[in-house]
């Protein structure tokens, strides 16, 4: 379980230009949901995310998970437990090593990176069966490097190296933003079929609202540093999107736009 | 013949330092002039031992673990007081001039010659038939070489130096992988120091003498090598970057040889000389790049 309690967090904090984006904060994500987070630009989305994952310091709060307090814990301790996919798919890979090295890189975390031999011979099989999975057939070119692969193969790659190892949270920051229509909705199937099968508990921030209504447990709309909608379970599954799009304009009308 | 040998001699001594800057410059990505004071030091330090008694052969791993004690201060200064990579070169380098005279004892340079080195002892001079002996230095030094090129393809090939690969490539992967980016990056400069510091004990030993103004240019002298390896052996997958830097090496210095021999150059005008030709190399490589640059490589 995640929970995010009392949080503040300013931007530019004692400036002239000081904006605070949230204030008092409070989020609870319970194990195994499914939470897909929409709202306008500058609503807090992905600073919400950076604040989960540790990228950016947060002026005052708590973050736990589970029962651990993890307010203080650097970030790249904390993506022991946590996967995240960018928007970028350059993020997710190394473009100057191929398929095959970057599958071994993300099987080798959470373990030690020591002196072992880099790629490990017996786990080729594995990472076949795994890259089989995107239906991409990238199974056929481990010795590719990685830059040469378009950016749907990328992020489809991204995503499978986050979610290679055991992890607690799959952390999605607008992944299918930056890919064609075809590829976003490839990328989000599978998506969906990784989650399922490894029962994460996910966030997933996106500006798409159809995969927002159709995908996940559970649906947030972010305001200003706050949650302007929270509807779980059957309420979820009974939202449309025409809901949500009501709900947007009414957020833009109060901002005078 | 002796120009070939002696190019031969100086481009494998100097591609040792070019595979710590291989190491820097094209896989962290990290501009790290401490080169040019670790590479000193570690002239400095193996004539200071070699003065004092210490055996030829067991300078050299002290010169490197001197290099890298030196690399690692240059990493912690860029990671922990987030100081800008050049900036952390350029402090170490500067700060090394010091130790390098202190190292030496307070002088600008110190003569060995008639101290036993590795390339001139009991073994050279009685056990290797004479007609191998005009080649012995190349022979030693290859070895060496080629020794220091083996341990540093072992070591990108384990999940470390796959780290240390990703590192440069994409450092928030690193982190992604719940690894310290900041760590790698010391071990890094940690690893490329220790290989110019040993790089300057051998030139030291060869010969027999330190001297304060030995590391000025090897940075210049690094990038060039490893650029120009690195262009020519571009289309050749099968030849690995390190044998491509070390080639990279040896045609660099056969570059600077062959214009300094062009009777109006001076000898003087060695850094001249050694600076003009990175400059055309780095031109002629970017308008390479240029022509055949790939959409997708480097997005």
């Amino acid at each position: 379980m995640l929970e995010l309690k009392n949080i503040n967090k300013y931007y530019n904090a004692g400036t002239v230009n000081e904006m605070c984006l949230f204030r008092d904060f409070n989020l609870k994500i319970g194990e195994g949901e499914f939470v897909s987070v929409v709202g306008s630009n500058g609503s807090g989305k992905t600073t919400l995310l950076n604040l989960i994952c540790g990228s950016i310091p947060l002026d005052s709060g708590t973050i736990l998970i589970g029962r651990e307090n993890i307010t203080k814990m650097p970030e790249y301790k904390r993506q022991r437990r946590i996967g995240r996919v960018y928007q970028n798919p350059a993020m997710g890979t190394c473009p100057n090593m191929t398929i095959l090295e970057n599958m071994a890189l993300a099987d080798t975390k959470g373990k030690s990176f020591n002196l072992l031999p880099g790629t490990n011979k017996a786990r080729i099989d594995f990472y076949r069966d795994q890259l089989k999975t995107l239906g991409l057939g990238l199974e056929d070119k481990l010795q590719v490097k990685v830059g040469v692969l378009s950016g749907g193969q990328r992020q489809a790659m991204a995503l499978l190296m986050s979610t290679m190892t055991p992890i607690e949270f799959l952390i999605l920051d607008e992944h299918t933003a930056a890919l064609d229509p075809k590829t976003a909705e490839t990328i989000m199937e599978l998506t969906d079929k990784i989650v399922q099968a490894k029962h994460l508990t996910t966030i997933m921030v996106t500006h798409n609202l159809r995969f927002a209504v159709e995908y996940g447990n559970r649906l947030l709309m972010m305001h200003q540093g706050e949650t302007v909608m929270d509807k779980k379970a059957e309420e979820k599954a009974a939202t449309r999107i025409v809901d949500i799009l009501a709900m947007f304009n009414e957020i833009s009308i109060e901002c005078g736009n | 013949m002796t120009i070939l040998l002696g190019i031969l001699e100086e481009g494998l001594i100097y591609a040792i330092m070019a595979l710590g800057v291989y190491i820097t410059y094209k896989i962290l990505d990290f501009p790290d002039l401490s080169v040019d004071g670790t590479f000193p030091l570690g002239a400095a330090l193996t004539a200071g031992l070699i003065v004092k008694g210490i055996p030829p052969a067991a300078a050299l791993p002290l010169s490197f673990l001197a290099g890298a004690i030196a690399g690692c201060i240059t990493g912690l200064i860029h990671v922990k007081c987030r100081v800008r990579d050049l900036f952390s070169g350029i402090i170490v380098m500067t700060a090394l001039y010091s130790v390098n005279l202190r190292i030496a004892g307070m002088r600008a340079n110190l003569p060995f010659l008639s101290q036993d080195t590795i390339f001139d002892n009991e073994w050279t001079r009685n056990q290797v038939p004479d007609p191998i002996k005009p080649y012995i230095l190349v022979l030693i030094l290859a070895a060496i070489t080629i020794i220091c090129k083996l341990l540093l393809d072992w070591y990108l090939g384990t999940r470390s130096g796959y780290l240390l690969q990703a590192a440069g490539d994409n450092d928030t992967l690193v982190t992604s992988l719940a690894m310290d980016k900041g760590l790698v990056k010391v071990i890094g400069l940690s690893i490329a120091n220790g290989f110019a510091a040993l790089a300057g004990g051998i030139l030291a030993q060869k010969q027999a003498f330190f001297d304060i103004s030995i590391g000025t240019g090897t940075m210049v002298f690094g990038l060039a090598s490893v650029i120009l390896g690195t262009q020519l052996f571009k289309r050749f997958s099968m030849v690995r970057t390190t044998t491509a830097v070390i080639a990279g090496a040896i045609l660099y210095k056969a570059c600077v040889a062959f214009v300094i021999s062009i009777r109006i150059v001076k000898a003087t005008d060695l850094k001249l000389i050694t600076a003009a030709i990175l400059l055309l190399i780095l031109v002629i490589s970017d308008s390479l790049k240029r022509k055949g640059a790939h959409p997708h490589v480097g997005a």
